[in-house]
């Protein structure tokens, strides 16, 4: 508890609070004092423990290595400065896979989020089996990554039997080579990550739509606007927050990809054609693999980059356009109904 | 401001007792059509197909499964795939310390998490905004950024191949302390832990007696989403326990061989996916009370 001795410093003696404290439920008093100031801090303890120790840490560790010559099983680390960065920037195989992380996080998140908001309007209706819909939504997220590639990994397979290719036959399409084209081996990996994610992020909205007062669409009703209009007008709206935490999750999703490509593209190699490098992959690689975990410490700082800045622009984008405060559901309501009723 | 009498409508409404149009449109709105039934069964079938596959495949030879027409009913390979892949990967012994971590992980996340999240959302003590902002400020950052320096903790702990160092790394998150910070803002009125308070109980006693068993429900969901993260891990546990893997490194390695073969991969998968869609099927309702949950104030 010695690292709390300075926030007791700055207070009157133990014992002796201020007559105008602040209302506080875990409040001090002379009898209870010290057990009560203390015990907020004994209750966060085990968590900063144990998050400082394997959650903090290892985010300024990694800086830390990511400017050391350092091999894997190899001796000491050497301060080496700039030099993996350097070598990173020098390497085609890192913009092949900040440009796999940006095409198959495109056409992996683009038809999921859009997806998810269509089945999420269908959810919010009143319906039978309600539940059994719900629940079969979050079905692919509850299954493992491993396991859901390994399947889909079968169905893709480019063996005679391969399911998928069977079926595009059936519709006079011929066999495509799914796993070692550039462009389809990235779509059967978006398909993967859209079946394990369309139903949570549907959830998701779902939840947003719920929370979404029932008045406006009956205020937009009464002013005329059918279900497309409300569904335009008042849930799109009313979901932009929603939408705005589901972008952030996605892209963050995109650059964490690894056991999709590394399974179904059969090694962190990425592919023949680089079709499956994508960041965490690459990382993994040079890490790992090929033992230098100095580069792939620089690798996962400019990945962290790349995260932070992402979120700051979603938040920022979210500021633009959310920044009228007060009221904004009124508002918003007063704006589409504006709409509607002209 | 054009905004305020809306907001008097908007009060009104409920009190005024809704006109004969606007309820009939309501529940016509709300109702879903055979359509929303039609796309939304399509759409579980999709969701459930490749479990369906799973199992076809897994029931049925290789040659079965090249032959150019794949099966799309069981066959009667189950049982031999199954012992094919227990035997092939010691999937009897990485399903135990699959349960280990997973049950492991979940007690240490629901306990130290909810004791965090109390502190946060009812005491008021120096320093709290700033170690609540670094917790929520973390929120974003992706685990996996932090492989290669975990790598080397464990390394110096002595700790690769060792459980120790699956669950260490999970043992708590900052998701966990946001989302019981949430749970017992909202669940635990003020004047329940005053009153414990005045009538002279120590705050431990508090906890015990009053925190945790109103804080149940969202201990509930934390642990059952900790459990299935930990269950379904498969980077970090795929680098520093791949001589005593857990589930998902084990199915991941039958896979491995220089001929693989599918039906007994996906009769591994069989194997690593029952316990959780038996979870699923058992925890279905909190899983998504806890997906929705943790979105809404995000």
């Amino acid at each position: 508890m010695a690292a709390h001795a300075p926030t007791t410093t700055a207070e009157p003696p133990a014992g002796r609070p201020p007559a105008q404290a602040p209302p506080d439920l875990v409040r001090r008093s002379r009898r209870e004092g010290r057990a009560y100031r203390r015990a907020p801090y004994v209750y966060i303890a085990p968590f900063f423990l144990l998050f400082g120790a394997f959650g903090l840490f290892p985010l300024v560790y990694t800086v830390w290595i990511s400017f050391q010559e350092y091999r894997l099983g190899g001796g000491d680390p050497e301060f080496v400065g700039w030099e993996n960065y350097t070598w990173l920037f020098g390497s085609p195989s890192f913009y092949n896979s900040l440009w796999k992380t940006l095409t198959i996080g495109l056409i992996s998140t683009v038809p999921q989020l859009l997806m998810a908001l269509g089945l999420a309007h269908l959810l919010n209706y009143n319906m039978k089996v309600r539940a059994f819909f719900r629940v079969s939504m979050i079905v692919p997220y509850a299954t493992s990554l491993v396991a859901a590639t390994l399947v889909f990994a079968s169905i893709f397979a480019n063996t005679p039997g391969g399911l998928m290719n069977v079926v595009l036959g059936m519709l006079g399409i011929d066999p495509i080579n799914w796993t070692n084209g550039n462009w389809t081996a990235q779509i059967a990996i978006a398909t993967i990550v859209t079946w394990h994610w369309t139903g949570y992020n549907a959830l998701i909205y779902l939840a947003g739509m719920q929370s979404i007062p029932k008045d406006l669409y009956e205020a937009a009703a009464i002013d005329g606007a059918g279900r497309f209009r409300q569904f335009l007008h008042v849930t799109i709206p009313g979901l932009r927050p929603t939408i705005l935490f589901t972008i952030v999750l996605s892209t963050i999703g995109a650059t964490q990809l690894f056991t999709e490509p590394f399974l179904f593209g059969n090694g962190a190699e990425g592919g023949a054609l680089g079709q499956y490098q994508v960041l965490t992959l690459y990382m993994y690689n040079i890490g790992f693999e090929i033992g230098r975990l100095g580069r792939a410490a620089a690798i996962a700082c400019v990945t962290l980059i790349i995260v932070i800045l992402l979120v700051l622009l979603n938040a920022g984008l979210a500021q633009l356009r959310t920044r009228d405060k007060g009221q904004p559901l009124i508002r918003r309501r007063s704006a589409s109904t504006r709409k509607a009723s002209r | 401001m054009t905004s305020s009498p809306d907001a008097d409508v908007r009060l009104a409404a409920p009190v005024e007792g809704p006109a004969e149009p606007r309820r009939s449109r309501r529940r016509a709105d709300d109702s879903a059509g055979p359509l929303t039934y039609v796309i939304l069964t399509i759409t579980a079938l999709l969701f459930l197909f490749p479990f369906y596959y799973s199992l076809v495949a897994a029931s049925h030879t290789p040659s079965d499964l090249y032959d150019g027409t794949p099966p799309l009913f069981p066959g009667p390979a189950i049982f031999d795939n199954m012992r094919l892949a227990l035997e092939q990967a010691d999937l009897v012994a990485a399903l135990g310390r699959s349960l280990v971590v997973s049950l492991a992980v979940t007690a240490t996340t629901v306990f130290f998490c909810t004791l965090a999240g109390f502190a946060f959302a009812k005491a008021r003590f120096r320093g709290r905004n700033a170690l609540f902002g670094i917790t929520v400020a973390t929120l974003t950052i992706p685990p996996t950024l932090s492989i290669i320096p975990l790598y080397v903790v464990m390394t110096r702990l002595g700790l690769v191949n060792n459980l120790m160092s699956v669950i260490l790394p999970s043992a708590v998150t900052a998701f966990g302390v946001f989302f019981m910070r949430q749970f017992i803002s909202q669940a635990l009125p003020d004047e329940l832990v005053e009153a414990a308070r005045v009538d002279g109980a120590s705050l431990n006693r508090t906890v015990f007696s009053i925190v945790f068993p109103l804080a149940r429900p969202g201990m509930a969901v934390l642990g059952i989403l900790s459990f299935m993260a930990a269950w379904n891990d498969f980077l970090w546990p795929f680098i520093v326990v791949r001589q005593s893997p857990t589930i998902q490194v084990a199915v991941a390695g039958i896979g491995a061989g220089y001929t693989p073969d599918i039906s007994v991969i996906l009769a591994g998968t069989v194997l690593a996916t029952v316990p959780l869609l038996v979870v699923t099927a058992i925890f279905g309702r909190q899983i998504v009370g806890g997906i929705t949950a943790g979105a809404i104030k995000g």
